[in-house]
């Protein structure tokens, strides 16, 4: 069908993606202004930039965001993945209300409540609060998210590929690694782009599990923020939102084509 | 052999999340229920396991409530719950009047338009929570670009007060949790039928008595799943009332954390996260039922 925008929703969509990212816009535009001051103008510079990668705190941060996003992202991915697949496939076992129960509750559980909950279980068996507690309980929250964006590719692809694998002599094992795992290969790539994003993110979680020595990135922005506007969070800022963006538009433009040329091959096998 | 490989595959996850996840609730309630003490932890533990019988007998007679009765008495702790109600169920329904026409707007649109709109609502969700947030800061404080905006344009005076008031709270969930709203709504907006409209004005109804009677009921699904989505994450928010709602907001997730950073009080706090939990059961629950029942139309 082809349409065309009635001036109703030419106005609300113009009103509407303005208000989401007019803030964003502001914030990159002041990360540029020579001023402290974020209601002056002093005219176009990059020194917050220079002054970010020289403060010590700054990169010491992100050096332990990034290893923790790394390395919790991946074993929730493997966690997450093992359990839509437990979800999916293995059908009746005891407590599987239960297991279903404890990978959907976190997606809804406010997370002062799982960061409390988290720290006070580190606390009764005693271990030290740092790096590792944030990884362990960035992997518990991120892999449900996981799961569930797998177990939905799981739900819509033909288990009879699966079957046809087991019927003709593959083992449960083969199957899964020949058949299943490049089928569903996009969600478990999404999956664990999701967990990486969300721990890169979090800030109220690491922030009850986390020790005096390991301090995230959004621990350090929310500490300074407390304090007003800081053109240097600007320009940090201003970093993570291009990594995103680019990010996203690449891979909207990967998976166009994938389409594309999925659609090219159908057509092409329909003629042979 | 093949036995063996399925029990490992369901006890990995199953332990991990029974580990990390249901453990850590066990903890959070038993703390709830045992008496502040001045040490570390500042708790006196209830249950003693290695002493047995004994210790589990005196664990149920040593059981009591005070904590939760002291949330009742403390007019702090309800007004901070009654609170947190009033804002997340405010700007649940503010966050849906802006997303409403947003949604209604990318489902009418042009087919080649659609995945360039719907990639520039996701887009804001990819980036950082904080970040979205920490940028209002500058717009809505006193010398901000609002107040500057609307100077320079002559319609105020003096610059208005929002940063620090529940105003700014109110805007800073619309504005978080927006693709929320809009990505339900336009999914079922997207799937309705455009010959039900075109039908209902052959039959005479004027364009927006269309909207009213085939529209707006059949995107209710949309609009109900949008309206959990948004309500239940913003009732045990944190970070959105500590940057913008300064302090004289009052929201339980806040009021939590102050509990147990600030005044380290344990078991208050643990008890204060039992009950925000048990409040999130029923809209959870319902919002499930509606999830389910979504899935099984579909079918």
């Amino acid at each position: 069908m082809n349409r065309r925008f009635s001036w109703f929703n030419a106005t609300s969509l113009t009103l509407g993606f303005t208000f989401l990212y007019l803030p964003i816009i502001i914030l990159v535009l002041y990360s540029f202004n020579a001023s402290k001051l974020v209601t002056v103008w002093g005219g176009f510079s990059t020194k917050w930039y220079g002054e970010l990668f020289r403060d010590q705190a700054f990169l010491d941060a992100a050096e332990v965001t990034f290893e923790v996003a790394i390395i919790s992202s991946t074993v929730a991915t493997i966690l997450g993945t093992t359990a839509a697949y437990v979800l999916m496939r293995a059908g009746r076992f005891a407590g599987r209300t239960l297991f279903s129960g404890m990978i959907y509750a976190p997606l809804v559980m406010p997370e002062v409540i799982l960061g409390l909950a988290m720290l006070l279980l580190f606390i009764s068996i005693g271990l030290d609060r740092g790096i590792l507690t944030i990884i362990l309980a960035h992997i518990t929250f991120t892999m449900c998210f996981v799961s569930v964006v797998v177990s939905s590719r799981l739900v819509t692809f033909d288990k009879s590929l699966e079957e046809a694998a087991l019927d003709l002599g593959c083992t449960p094992f083969d199957a899964f690694r020949s058949v299943t795992l490049p089928i569903i290969a996009p969600a478990v790539i999404s999956g664990w782009l999701l967990a990486f994003t969300l721990s890169l993110d979090d800030l109220v979680i690491s922030q009850f599990v986390a020790g005096p020595s390991s301090t995230t990135l959004p621990m350090k922005v929310f500490s300074s923020v407390r304090l007003g506007v800081n053109p240097q969070i600007n320009a940090l800022s201003t970093i993570l939102i291009s990594i995103v963006t680019i990010g996203v538009i690449t891979a909207s433009l990967v998976s166009k084509r994938q389409i594309a040329q999925q659609r090219a091959d159908e057509q092409a096998a329909v003629r042979t | 052999m093949f036995n063996f490989r399925r029990l490992a595959l369901i006890l990995t996850p199953y332990l991990w999340l029974g580990f990390f996840f249901l453990v850590p609730f066990i903890i959070v309630l038993k703390i709830s229920l045992s008496d502040y003490a001045i040490s570390i932890p500042p708790y006196t533990p209830l249950l003693d396991l290695s002493a047995g019988w004994t210790g589990l007998r005196e664990f149920f007679n040593g059981l009591d409530f005070e904590n939760f009765s002291f949330l009742a008495d403390d007019p702090l702790y309800y007004t901070a719950y009654l609170s947190s109600l009033k804002i997340a169920a405010i700007s649940t329904f503010l966050t849906l009047l802006v997303a409403y026409p947003i949604a209604y707007g990318m489902a009418q649109a042009p087919d080649e338009w659609r995945p360039t709109l719907m990639m520039l609502v996701i887009l804001p969700f990819w980036t950082s929570f904080l970040i979205r947030v920490y940028s209002w800061i500058g717009i809505l404080s006193n010398e901000g670009f609002l107040n500057q905006t609307l100077m320079w344009l002559g319609i105020i005076d003096t610059p208005l007060v929002i940063l620090n008031t529940s105003t700014a709270v109110y805007i800073g969930i619309v504005y978080a949790y927006l693709p929320f709203m809009i990505l339900p709504i336009y999914s079922a907006l997207e799937k309705l039928d455009g010959s039900l409209i075109e039908a209902a004005e052959d039959l005479g109804c004027s364009k927006a008595s269309a909207f009213w009677l085939v529209t707006f009921p059949l995107s209710r699904p949309g609009i109900i799943a949008g309206c959990f989505l948004v309500f239940i994450p913003a009732l045990g928010e944190f970070v959105i009332p500590s940057i913008l709602g300064g302090t004289t907001t009052l929201m339980i997730g806040k009021t939590l954390y102050e509990e147990f950073f600030s005044n380290r009080d344990w078991p208050v706090a643990s008890a204060v996260a039992v009950v925000l939990l048990l409040i999130l059961i029923i809209p959870i629950i319902l919002f499930q039922r509606n999830e389910q029942k979504q899935r099984e139309a579909g079918q």
